[in-house]
C-alpha cells in the first residue's frame, strides 16, 4: 500500500490535487524498457527475479515496446555504433518518459575509455538518474528506481510543455 | 606419405624459389614471408595443389610495426590444410605509404569480412574486394584506429584526471 497524498479528509470524502493523485499512480506503475547490453543487464535480471523483486515497486511489467514504456533503463556499454539505435528507441517512447543510466559504462563509458565506445549515454539522450557501480548491486538499481519514483511523483503532469524541458530536448536534437 | 611442414616448405621453395623470402617456425607454426605482389600466387598454389589442399583460411589480419621503415604493415594469412592437419602462416610486408594488396576473396569467400575488418582497423586496401568498407566501427570514423599513431583513448572523455591516468 502507498500512503495517500496530503489533502483534506472528512466524513466520506477526501480532497487533494489531481497532480498528486496522478503522480502517485504513475510512480507506482512504471513500465520499464530494459536496454541491457552487458553485465549490468544480468544484475537487472536478478533485480527482476523473486529475491529482489522489482514488482514490489509496481514495475513487474517489462515493456519491450518503446511505445508503451515509461522508463528507459540503459544497462551496459553502449558502443558508438549503438548510439543512434539508443536515440531512436528513446524517440519512439511516448511522453511522459524517464531514463535511468545503470552502471559505470552507461553513465560515463566506464573502463572502456576507447575510440569505439560512447563515453556516457547523456551524450545522445537526457538522463534522469545515474546508478554508479561496475556492475551495481540489485539494491543500488532499486534505489535508482525509487529515485525515479520520487521524480515521477513530484513532477508537473505536463512536463513536456515546460520551456526548460523543450530546451533540454532541443539541445539533444530531439523533436 | 602424409603431408608435413617440411614437405610443404620444400614444395613452396621448389615452386617459388627466391619468392619465399624467409621461413621460420615460431612455437611450431610454419611461417613464411613472401613479397606482397605474390600473395595470391602462393596462397592459390597452397589451396589448389591436390596434395597440399590448404582449403581453410583460418585468419586474416594485419600488424603495424611503425619502427620498421619501409615495411611497417604486415598482412598475415593463416591457412589450414584440414585433410592433412598442417597449418601455415604467410606474411606480406607493405610500406605505410602504399598499403595495397590483392584481395583473397576470389580464393576464399571467408576472406570477405576478414579483409573488411583489416581495412577497418589498419587501412589496408584490398584490390579486387567486392565491398571494401568498414565493418565494425562507425561509418563516419576518420582514422584507422589500430595504427599506432592514433591514441587508444577517446579524446572526448572528461572525468579522467591526467595526473592519475598517465595521459
Amino acid at each position: 500500500m502507498v500512503e495517500a497524498p496530503a489533502g483534506v479528509e472528512g466524513q466520506g470524502f477526501f480532497a487533494t490535487s489531481l497532480d498528486s493523485v496522478i503522480g502517485l499512480a504513475r510512480a507506482n506503475s512504471i513500465w520499464p524498457l530494459p536496454f541491457a547490453t552487458s553485465c549490468c543487464g544480468i544484475e537487472f535480471m536478478a533485480t527482476m527475479a523473486s529475491n529482489y523483486d522489482l514488482a514490489r515497486f509496481g514495475s513487474e511489467r517489462l515493456s519491450f515496446s518503446p511505445r508503451q514504456a515509461d522508463l528507459l533503463m540503459v544497462m551496459g556499454t553502449i558502443a558508438k555504433k549503438m548510439a543512434p539505435v539508443l536515440k531512436h528507441v528513446y524517440e519512439q517512447m511516448a511522453e511522459p518518459r524517464w531514463v535511468i543510466s545503470v552502471g559505470a559504462c552507461a553513465s560515463s563509458g566506464g573502463i572502456f575509455d576507447t575510440y569505439s565506445v560512447l563515453q556516457g549515454i547523456d551524450r545522445v539522450i537526457p538522463v534522469d538518474v545515474y546508478v554508479p557501480g561496475c556492475p551495481p548491486r540489485p539494491e543500488q538499481i532499486i534505489d535508482g528506481i525509487m529515485k525515479i519514483q520520487e521524480l515521477v511523483k513530484n513532477e508537473s503532469l505536463r512536463r513536456r510543455n515546460q520551456p526548460e524541458y523543450k530546451a533540454l530536448l532541443a539541445s539533444y536534437g530531439i523533436e | 606419405m602424409a603431408l608435413t611442414k617440411e614437405i610443404t616448405l620444400s614444395r613452396l621453395q621448389d615452386k617459388f624459389g627466391d619468392a619465399i623470402l624467409s621461413h621460420d617456425e615460431p612455437y611450431g607454426l610454419l611461417t613464411i614471408e613472401v613479397p606482397a605482389d605474390r600473395n595470391l600466387d602462393v596462397i592459390g598454389f597452397l589451396k589448389n595443389e591436390s596434395d597440399l589442399a590448404f582449403g581453410y583460411l583460418t585468419d586474416l589480419c594485419a600488424v603495424h610495426m611503425p619502427d620498421q621503415k619501409g615495411r611497417e604493415i604486415a598482412v598475415v594469412y593463416h591457412l589450414h590444410s584440414l585433410t592433412n592437419n598442417v597449418r601455415i602462416r604467410i606474411k606480406c610486408w607493405l610500406p605505410e605509404s602504399n598499403t595495397e594488396i590483392a584481395s583473397a576473396t576470389g580464393l576464399y569467400a571467408g576472406a570477405n569480412w576478414m579483409e573488411r575488418e583489416t581495412y577497418d582497423f589498419f587501412g589496408v586496401r584490398f584490390l579486387g574486394h567486392p565491398n571494401l568498407k568498414r565493418i565494425l566501427n562507425v561509418d563516419h570514423m576518420e582514422i584507422f584506429p589500430m595504427l599506432k599513431q592514433y591514441p587508444l583513448e577517446d579524446s572526448s572523455r572528461e572525468d579522467k584526471d591526467d595526473r592519475f591516468f598517465g595521459r
